[in-house]
């Protein structure tokens, strides 16, 4: 068993927030719910962004900081929101990763409302089996 | 229940909202990563229920969850509508995780403009 957190929850302090808030959004983020997963070959990241498209999806990395965004169409046209459970607010979370993540073969899919987000250790990394000779 | 009652501890409640239009109410309900067919919408008596399951996907070999907070398993939510519907000609969409539920008001509940004589 492996106890290294390798893809860990970044703080970042109020006010140092990268990502493009929109004029509307000024109530703060939601953190979208995440799995991880990770493999041999590396991880694979599970986040519920329900109402985000792939066109509404923001994913930013800098460094070993990756920071997913998902801003969501809100409202009916024609309708009037008469009862409301869910909030407007877009989504927002910031990871650090693991310096064995190739960052260049990282990729994203967006399904239903849930983003995949596949991030491939280096190969160097990845645990071998040796031969003995 | 499959696992022997334990479902209580791993419940989950999509949030739904409700909205008016002239002819329609639309009841919309967060549901991300489900499957079209595991989604049940049934009503009855003016109220409207929405079920389901969300299905956790089989981890391969080898591979060790170090963070869950997703929550899988069944769900049901029920809406008592607040005007009459028809239950004639409802749909349903199911669009980034978001399934919307249009329904439309039956003849009584919609309004009538009166001409004055």
């Amino acid at each position: 068993m492996n106890n290294t957190v390798m893809l860990q929850e970044k703080k970042t302090p109020a006010g140092e927030e990268r990502g493009v808030q929109r004029p509307e959004q000024r109530r703060g983020w939601l953190q979208p719910q995440v799995n991880i997963v990770e493999g041999n070959e590396g991880y694979v990241l599970e986040a519920e962004m329900p109402g985000v498209s792939k066109e509404g999806l923001e994913i930013l990395l800098e460094g070993n900081e990756l920071t997913i965004i998902g801003h969501r169409n809100n409202g009916l046209e024609g309708s009037q929101l008469v009862y409301r459970e869910s909030t407007d607010r877009d989504f927002r979370r910031n990871f650090e990763l693991d310096p064995a993540i190739d960052t260049v073969r990282i990729s994203a899919r967006m399904e239903n409302g849930l983003l995949f987000l596949t991030l491939p250790k280096a190969e160097k990394v990845k645990p071998r089996k040796i031969s003995v000779e | 229940m499959e696992n022997g009652g334990s479902d209580v501890f791993n419940s989950w409640a999509p949030a739904l909202d409700l909205y008016e239009g002239k002819d329609n109410l639309v009841v919309t309900a967060e549901l991300p990563g489900l499957k079209k067919e595991n989604i049940d919408i049934a009503l009855h008596d003016n109220t409207l229920t929405i079920s389901g399951e969300r299905k956790e996907e089989k981890k391969c070999e080898g591979s060790q969850t170090s963070r869950q907070e997703r929550l899988f398993g069944r769900f049901t939510r029920s809406l008592i509508l607040p005007k009459q519907v028809s239950s004639g000609n409802v749909k349903a969409t199911y669009k980034d995780g978001i399934l919307a539920v249009t329904l439309p008001k039956a003849e009584e509940a919609k309004p009538k403009q009166i001409e004055v004589q």
